[in-house]
């Protein structure tokens, strides 16, 4: 087979030259041309090698649907595997490459597959992995992991660079009254319509031309078209993809901006991602051309007869000499003629009987009527081909045409795939042997081909029809319309999808992307697979990258004819997006890296970093994890940091916690409802604990509440929690309790805090206020809170409250004043040799108290579970009290919060520990490890969790800590999880 | 032309957005879900049956039903929203709390 280029065809610009290279070789192109037509017009006829079976494939059509043409563009970071080189388009110094083959494409050991294929046959993986009968030998077996790797290996497409995508995607929204899928005949006459009654028009088109199939035309000059459309006003979107329509309208777009130009320019995105609201979405999408299922059917040189056509009058290039069309339509003879007048000879195998034939076909063209392609002889080039009687069953070869190419034409299926995408099932249409869209209620109009109308004019009437149609439905004046009936053909189409080949071992391809042939289809049938879904599964037909745009009604119709039906009662897959293949990219846009997700940093973070934390995430909170001195670790600063705390004094941010505000004549009754606890008699100055149940009896979340006043008090969650603590309370007082007065406000971040915490915090509190005997015990005890003024007039609210079980305070600052707070008693600390501490010593301090935190209060866990049954008033009702003790909630059997000690005192364990007993060590055990740390005080490891029983059913009994995941197992003894200072002396002093 | 654009700018368009009566039409994105709209919920000294009826029994409409959603990145605000589960079509949204509703009624 020879291709080459023509001098007086095509609409590319010969004026500029690019030149590209092809697995390391140069060639030359030109503007306009795509890297299929530039490698054909270079005479390159392998382009890749097939997925299972690694035979050589060539260029098999000129678009979107394209099998063949599968290869990587660009180099290193800007490697792109599995690009359809029918798509992209040529550049100056593009890079391409041949993929799925060793070492090149031309000569690939990958090809022995072929020799093989028998155990490749559909349903290999399953079979392969249920073992070898009779005795399933192998079954589960590592052996078969092994083999799996290997196979995948040989199998399969293009590979990833494995490099961080250097390029930015940007997401982008648009609104318009009428959006149109498709610059085809009916796409353009749609716009001008629509642009005409003064609408505004989005048109989209995924090539860089408009035009379509017109394209193909000697006539039509896209530029005059696209000025014309601009004229109007119609706001044209080219390279842009509409990959899925969603619900009300909403269109998915991926505008394609550099991956046509050669000099990335660092200041565009390479895609934009486009979310579109239209009113109306007119779909003129096109059809596909179907190819027939024979034996050899996929050796370069086979194509569409219709890509012949765009190669020749688009890009200039003859795609062969000595050419076959086969088709059962009579949508082939216009190229017939055009492919003969450009100096191929042509001959035509129709596998009808008799046609009337309209167009003035020259006398040069042979044309055999009733004759079908049976075999294509050759393997890396087509030789000749063996042609049978359409009508002699079975099919037998009766003659050989010697030829360089085989065009095919099995009919032409509608790109219903959009329509698809809403749910809408498509319906079989016997005359014209595709499927039809099927009627939708949404604002959804299919115009054109898309709609199953072959006849241009046909074409142009129902775009036009397809505006009006738009208006009607959006309730603008009526206007008579009509769409033309689909179809359009002189003579009628004749069935013809496989011409099924009589020696054994044929390759009768079906799909081509993943190598599914005919015969795979029959064994699906055979072993049960005769469901459409199932037959898909079990094959793979139509699960490649073009989701079967050429295969899957070949496929169909095998499976139609083994079980006796019609294609309509063997049914359709549905299409999904997207339409083709968007990058990974494109839907993260500008969401990656820092901007994954918004980042929450508190008014003392660059305090923090000054002071030498390092930083950690707690949600969406960066906080200080730990404040190492010159190369301490993680452990040794934390270690450190907890000694200090307990010994001398300690700092630490504590402004993530959730603030909320809640003031009004009914706050009193509104808190008292929410928490478990009494709340109605707190006094003014005073803060207390709370914990907060869900509807359903689970705890909610923990926290304080401080009376500032009669009807104020502001309220801390956790962290965590502190989003969702205050939907609820605004869901409550807006939702369910609307006669409350009461009103919520979060001033999580107007207000700083930090924790003062250990021995020495009372004196260093007092230095820093303007007067210190505000913050003497009795002024100041246990769970008490002033507000004062720090030195300096700075008002401030100071609490006394601990989390670490020492005696300690919170300090509160309004944000601003954040760092002057951190200054002042950070200078008073530093006096008493005390430190900086981040979560993780934090945390260590929390475990040897046995105070729970998310990690116990993981929205399983009751009240009781977590130890906290005395916080529960059995005197008033509060949210959740009803149903903390039905059924299963109730149960003796229930996990409860305990402590865990090492047996061995030197070994340590991790949260996520199994806890069983010891000679049942399996499964879920009795319990679980949350929150684990070092104690220093106590010298091991300590943790805390939960086990069935609690601490009276084990504590004399060694129980064992499961690790599967880090392989370890460990003696643990059940201690109670107040672990240091039980009866809470320090915190009091 | 002019009245042909003011048509189109009145139609209903039913795309998956909710008009917030404080603060006009805004994408779904904004809003975070409720539940279901028509649940009376008991008072808290109610039995265990009635809690547990108003908590875990729910209709699956095939249709128009009442949700809230929370306009959580806008004004906070919970609202009553009549959605079909089948088209994602907006009937009617209104605020939760009554006073708001009588305050956006008398203001339009
Ligand atoms: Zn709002």
């Amino acid at each position: 087979m020879k291709s080459k280029r023509l001098d007086n065809y095509g609409k590319i610009n010969r004026e500029k030259i690019f030149s590209f290279s092809w697995d390391n070789k140069n060639y030359y192109g030109f503007d306009g041309d795509s890297l299929a037509s530039a490698l054909l017009a270079n005479n390159i006829q392998i382009v890749g090698r097939s997925f299972k079976y690694h035979r050589p494939r060539g260029i098999m059509s000129c678009g979107v649907e394209e099998s063949g043409g599968l290869v990587t563009v660009g180099s290193h970071d800007r490697k792109d595997p599995n690009v359809r080189a029918t798509t992209q388009e040529l550049y100056q110094g593009l890079v391409a490459t041949g993929q799925n083959a060793f070492p090149n494409v031309n000569f690939d050991l990958g090809e022995v597959n072929n020799y093989l294929s028998r155990f490749f046959a559909a349903g290999f993986y399953y079979k392969t992995f249920m073992g070898i009968p009779p005795f399933e030998w192998g079954s589960g077996t590592s052996i078969w992991m092994l083999f799996e790797k290997i196979i995948r290996k040989a199998a399969g497409m293009g590979k990833l660079s494995r490099l961080p995508d250097p390029d930015n995607y940007e997401h982008a929204n648009d609104f318009c009254d009428i959006l149109i899928v498709g610059s085809g005949p009916s796409g353009i006459a749609a716009a001008k319509e629509a642009a005409d009654k003064k609408l505004d028009v989005i048109l989209v088109e995924q090539d860089s031309i408009l035009g379509g199939d017109q394209i193909a035309e000697t006539d039509f000059d896209f530029k005059s078209a696209r000025d014309e459309l601009k004229n109007l006003g119609v706001r044209i979107m080219n390279r842009t993809t509409a990959f899925g329509l969603y619900d009300n309208c909403v269109l998915g777009l991926l505008e394609r901006i550099t991956d046509h130009v050669g000099e990335k320019n660092e200041n565009l995105p390479r895609q934009r991602f486009w979310t579109i609201r239209a009113k109306h979405i007119i779909v003129g999408s096109g059809a596909l051309e179907r190819h027939v299922s024979f034996n050899n059917n996929d050796i370069p040189g086979v194509m569409t007869v219709n890509a012949s056509k765009h190669y020749l009058n688009r890009y200039g290039v003859l795609t062969g000499q000595d050419i076959v069309i086969t088709t059962n339509n009579d949508s082939v003879y216009q190229t017939a003629q055009l492919l003969f007048q450009a100096g191929a000879k042509v001959t035509v195998l129709d596998s009808r009987k008799e046609v009337n034939l309209e167009e003035n076909i020259s006398d040069g063209i042979q044309i055999r009527f009733g004759s079908v392609p049976y075999n294509i002889k050759g393997s890396r080039r087509i030789n000749s081909l063996e042609i049978a009687d359409a009508s002699h069953s079975p099919y037998k070869n009766i003659d050989t045409i010697n030829c360089d190419q085989v065009l095919i034409s099995g009919g032409w299926s509608p790109a219903i795939h959009l329509l698809s995408h809403r749910g809408v099932r498509a319906s079989w249409n016997a005359e014209n042997l595709c499927f039809l869209p099927g009627d939708t209620k949404e604002n959804i109009t299919m115009v054109g081909s898309a709609r199953g109308i072959w006849n241009k004019d046909d074409c142009i009437k129902s775009g036009i029809a397809g505006t009006l149609d738009a208006m009607n439905k959006m309730g603008l004046p009526k206007t008579n319309y009509f769409f033309p009936k689909e179809g359009g053909w002189k003579n009628s189409i004749k069935p013809l999808y496989e011409v099924k080949y009589n020696k054994s071992r044929s390759k009768s391809f079906v799909d081509y992307q993943h190598d599914v042939t005919a015969d795979d289809v029959r064994l699906a049938h055979r072993e049960g697979f005769i469901s459409v879904e199932h037959l898909k599964r079990y094959t793979t037909l139509g699960m490649a990258n073009d989701q079967g745009k050429m295969g899957n009604i070949i496929g169909l119709s095998l499976m139609a004819e083994l079980l006796n039906k019609e294609i309509p009662e063997v049914g359709t897959t549905v299409f999904r997006p997207p339409y083709t293949p968007i990058s990974i990219g494109a839907l993260a846009g500008r969401n990656v890296g820092k901007h994954f997700r918004p980042l929450r940093v508190t008014p003392m973070h660059q305090w923090n970093l000054d002071n030498g934390a390092i930083m950690i995430e707690a949600g969406l909170y960066q906080r200080p994890w730990y404040f190492p001195k010159k190369n301490e670790t993680l452990s040794e600063a934390y270690i450190r940091e907890t000694t200090i705390v307990r010994q001398s004094v300690g700092m630490c941010d504590v402004t993530s916690l959730g603030k909320i505000a809640i003031q009004g004549p009914d706050a009193t009754e509104f808190i008292n409802r929410l928490y478990t606890n009494p709340f109605a008699k707190l006094p003014i100055n005073k803060t207390r604990y709370g914990i907060m149940l869900r509807d359903d009896g689970i705890v909610m979340d923990d926290g304080t509440s401080w009376r500032l006043s009669e009807n104020e008090y502001l309220m801390t969650t956790s962290t965590a929690q502190a989003g969702k603590v205050m939907s609820w309370l605004e869901e409550l007082l807006q939702v369910r309790w609307t006669d409350l007065k009461v009103n919520v406000t979060s001033i999580s971040e107007q207000w700083a805090a930090a924790a003062v915490s250990g021995p020495k915090s009372r004196e260093v509190i007092q230095k820093c206020v303007e007067d210190p005997s505000l913050i003497e015990n009795e002024k100041l005890p246990f769970m008490g809170f002033i507000s004062t003024n720090l030195k300096g007039g700075i008002p401030c609210r100071i609490v006394r409250i601990s989390f670490s079980g020492e005696l300690g305070y919170e300090v509160y600052i309004v944000s601003d004043y954040a760092n002057t707070m951190a200054n002042l008693l950070w200078e008073e600390i530093q006096k008493f040799d005390g430190c900086l501490y981040g979560l993780e010593a934090l945390g260590a301090l929390r475990v040897e108290k046995g105070h729970v935190t998310g990690a116990e209060l993981d929205g399983r866990v009751t009240i009781e579970d977590a130890g906290l049954e005395k916080m529960a008033s059995t005197k008033k009702s509060y949210i959740g009290s009803a149903m903390r003790k039905r059924g299963i909630l109730d149960s003796e059997d229930r996990e409860q919060l305990v402590g865990f000690f090492p047996v061995n005192k030197n070994e340590t364990f991790d949260a996520g520990t199994i806890v069983c007993e010891k000679n049942n060590i399996k499964g879920f055990g009795i319990g679980r490890i949350t929150s684990v740390t070092h104690s220093p005080e106590l010298g091991h490891w300590i943790g805390i969790g939960f086990v069935k029983g609690g601490k009276a059913k084990w504590e004399n009994t060694t129980l064992i800590g499961s690790d599967p995941v880090r392989n370890k197992q460990m003696e643990l003894q059940v201690v109670s999880p107040h672990m240091i200072d039980p009866e809470g002396t320090r915190m009091h002093a | 032309m002019k009245e042909v654009q003011d048509q189109i700018r009145s139609c209903t368009v039913n795309m998956i957005r909710i008009k917030c009566p404080y603060c006009g039409e805004r994408d779904h994105s904004e809003f975070a879900y409720g539940g279901d709209a028509s649940i009376k919920y008991p008072a808290l000294d109610a039995s265990k049956d009635e809690w547990t009826k108003a908590i875990f029994f729910r209709e699956n409409i095939r249709g128009f039903q009442k949700e809230t959603w929370h306009h959580l990145n806008g004004c906070r605000m919970w609202l009553e929203v009549e959605r079909c589960t089948l088209t994602h079509e907006i009937k009617s949204v209104k605020p939760c709390h009554p006073e708001l509703q009588k305050i956006m009624a008398s203001s339009k």
